[in-house]
């Protein structure tokens, strides 16, 4: 059992730490919360099933296109509805919600309600100890991994990653030494939905595609995110593998009560909170710019 | 001048009243609101069976109301209620006020349903469901007849007889996982997704499995939109469950039957998989769903009557797709309403309901005839058991969806036995005989 439980564990925390740190990443470095971010995952996939289905093209290729694609419908989304009203908090999060709806409402035209699915990458199952783990699984695993493994070395190790954590720290003196603020936010944004396009992408084999796929994720992202810390990226990355275990213990002691596993992981994110106020990586409100 | 402008203010006044009181100019046509969540497939299937339903009516010259012919006129309500209840009454609304339809067909969602009901009943519209399997929604007529007697279920049968048929299919399968593999005790793990029409099924479970020889080793409740069910399935493996009895109605019955079969659960799938009634199943997933068995209305190849196999061929021919059971707003339609409104020679909804609750009649599922309740009361539900409808049981079996049941099927001791036009024998999947086979 406990093999389940890591399996199943380390398969949502990646899932959640790739939406995750891509909502922190355009947060901490923009304040922009983007409550759009899931529905971004959800357009990708729908890409993805459309390209493999409609376009033959193969899967992988399929997913790479998808991920540029919606990366750029992201970019538009940012200058045309984020970028102007940056300055208020209030205004970004009405039009990121209204962005997402109208992505929903324009898959379920296109698309209707039908549950859709697209095949997996690799088929069959590896048996560790009595325990089957689709071959799948794994390599949404090691690509999610990859992918995070990626995220730090652009942010640790290049001058961009220098620059959108100079952002992240202080816009102002960043901006001051010369940054070109608003050209990173942009950047970042970039950045931000290519990660919401790639946990789709890695997803998209192991779920159900729906126009309303992007609703689950999004709670769930926002809990990882104020469990770890607004803006932190280790927060997120701790807080994503946290809830992702929760939810998979809860399934396999609570049986009966496998549906709850959303509401233990929520749980958990409000016991954090009422012992430390700011998230477990960061920082506190009062002490907050 | 004067003259002229009275003229003039007394035809844009006629004018008005004519646009105003416009669904009068219809007067020729009975108008037919069909109501359900079009951008989903039980919403199209409604909509598809009333399309033909219309045609056929109107291309043999309409409905003989006494001494007039009238055509049909369908109007369209997405209800969406799915997502939203509010959208549900706000389309019945406009329905009964911007429309005013003088017959309903449609509706899902019990939710829906349920309030949906009240809002025609109140206007004295007939509204014949095609989708919520609630008891409620019929005992409601029992209990309140002057209110509700305006409401009828055409289709599927009551939650009470899904429950029936689905213990009668996991009975069968029992029996034959039995048989053929010398199991002496079967395991059932049962899965329901969480749903307020699941809990009444789990009860039954807990009492009836063990009555029938059967051993519940555990009960999992996954949520119904869950994408990923590998920890259930896990826990289901070493449980050591022969069969999954299934309870799904959402998209968490494609991310079951796939998962499943990806790993090859060494267990037969039965019960009630919405999503595995669907020709979409097979690739929503990706084939993985093999011989998962659900209870169904409609199966290719399957004639339960004279009716079954003109109006299947038809409707796959003009929409490509198998029906699913809410497309039986067709039957509503053409065998509910048509000759009940020819009889009562009125579109008068007391009349009509006088006449229909008292009558029986062939629709390509079986034949409809009224339940009372076991005081005499109307229910206006519909009758199951042999000679009414009774559903099926199908499978899928290599990428198409097969009828298994009613195959040779006894309702009770001393009846004879029913097998449907088109059955063929349930298959028991590879890697439970490789498991189970001694």
């Amino acid at each position: 059992m406990i093999l389940d439980i890591i399996t199943s564990g380390l398969i949502n925390g990646s899932v959640y730490a790739l939406l995750a740190i891509g909502f922190s990443l355009i947060f901490g470095a923009a304040r922009i919360v983007n409550l759009a971010h899931t529905a971004f995952y959800m357009v990708a996939s729908y890409c993805i099933y459309y390209a493999t289905h409609k376009m033959g093209i193969h899967p992988v290729l399929a997913m790479l296109v998808a991920i540029i694609l919606v990366t750029l419908i992201g970019l538009v989304c940012y200058k045309l509805f984020i970028d102007p009203i940056r300055e208020h908090e209030a205004a970004v999060l009405i039009a990121t919600i209204a962005i997402a709806m109208a992505m929903q409402e324009i898959m379920l035209l296109i698309f209707t309600g039908d549950f859709l699915s697209v095949p997996s990458l690799v088929s069959g199952y590896l048996k560790i100890i009595g325990v089957k783990i689709a071959y799948q699984q794994l390599l949404t695993i090691c690509v999610a991994l990859l992918i995070l493994a990626g995220v730090w070395v652009l942010l640790k190790k290049t001058r961009l990653g220098l620059a959108i954590r100079s952002t992240a720290d202080d816009r102002e003196v960043a901006n001051l030494m010369g940054m070109n603020e608003s050209r990173v936010a942009m950047i970042t944004m970039g950045i931000s939905v290519a990660l919401a396009a790639f946990a789709g992408a890695v997803v998209v084999p192991l779920t159900v595609v729906n126009p309303h796929m992007w609703m689950h994720p999004l709670i769930f992202m926002l809990a990882v995110v104020v469990l770890g810390g607004l803006g932190s990226l280790k927060g997120s990355f701790v807080g994503a593998y946290i809830l992702g275990f929760a939810e998979s213990i809860v399934v396999f002691l609570l049986p009966m009560g496998a549906f709850l596993k959303g509401s233990v992981a929520l749980s958990i994110m409000i016991l954090v909170l009422l012992i430390r106020p700011e998230g477990l990586f960061g920082v506190a409100f009062e002490e907050e710019r | 001048m004067k003259t002229m402008r009275f003229v003039l203010g007394v035809l844009i006044a006629f004018c008005l009243v004519m646009t105003i009181s416009f669904p009068a100019w219809a007067a020729d046509t009975i108008k037919i609101g069909v109501i359900g969540p079009m951008n989903f497939v039980q919403g199209k299937g409604h909509w598809n069976g009333a399309t033909m339903a219309a045609e056929d009516i109107n291309a043999r010259g309409g409905i003989q109301v006494g001494k007039k012919k009238m055509k049909v006129e369908l109007v369209k309500a997405d209800s969406n209620e799915f997502l939203s209840m509010t959208d549900a009454t706000n389309a019945m609304e406009l329905l009964l006020t911007r429309h005013k339809v003088d017959f309903i067909v449609g509706g899902f969602r019990t939710e829906a349903v349920l309030a949906m009901q009240d809002m025609a009943m109140d206007y004295k519209k007939i509204f014949i469901g095609c989708g919520a399997a609630s008891d409620e929604i019929c005992t409601r007529v029992a209990t309140d007849y002057d209110t509700y007697k305006y409401w009828f279920r055409q289709t599927p049968i009551n939650s009470t007889f899904l429950g029936k048929t689905s213990f009668i299919h996991l009975g069968t399968v029992a029996a034959i996982l039995k048989m053929s593999l010398n199991i002496p005790t079967i395991k059932v793990a049962v899965v329901a997704e969480k749903a307020m029409w699941t809990e009444g099924m789990i009860k039954a479970c807990q009492v009836y499995l063990p009555k029938m020889g059967m051993e519940i080793v555990g009960i999992w409740r996954p949520s119904a939109v869950a994408t990923d069910v590998t920890a259930e399935l896990s826990a289901i493996q070493r449980s050591g469950a022969h069969i999954v009895f299934t309870i799904f109605s959402s998209s968490v019955g494609i991310t079951f039957a796939r998962q499943a079969g990806e790993l090859k659960i060494p267990a037969a799938m039965v019960g009630i998989n919405v999503e595995a009634q669907k020709d979409s199943y097979w690739e929503a997933t990706q084939g993985m769903g093999n011989y998962v068995m659900t209870l169904n209305t409609y199966a290719r190849g399957v004639e339960v009557n004279e009716l079954t196999a003109p109006f299947m061929n038809r409707y796959i021919e003009r929409f490509g797709e198998t029906p699913t059971y809410t497309a039986d707003t067709y039957g509503a339609i053409i065998y509910a309403l048509a000759p009940t409104i020819e009889e009562a020679e009125t579109l008068n909804s007391d009349k009509i309901v006088a006449i229909l609750e008292n009558r029986e009649y062939a629709v390509p599922t079986g034949k409809i005839g009224y339940m009372k309740d076991a005081q005499g009361r109307h229910l206006h539900d519909v009758k199951w058991g042999p000679g009414y409808v009774t559903s099926l049981g199908v499978q899928w079996q290599d990428g198409e969806l097969k009828g298994v049941w009613p195959n040779r099927w006894k309702a009770a001791e001393g009846l004879p036995e029913i097998t449907y036009k088109g059955m063929v024998p349930y298959k028991i999947a590879p890697w439970v005989i490789e498991k189970y086979k001694k």
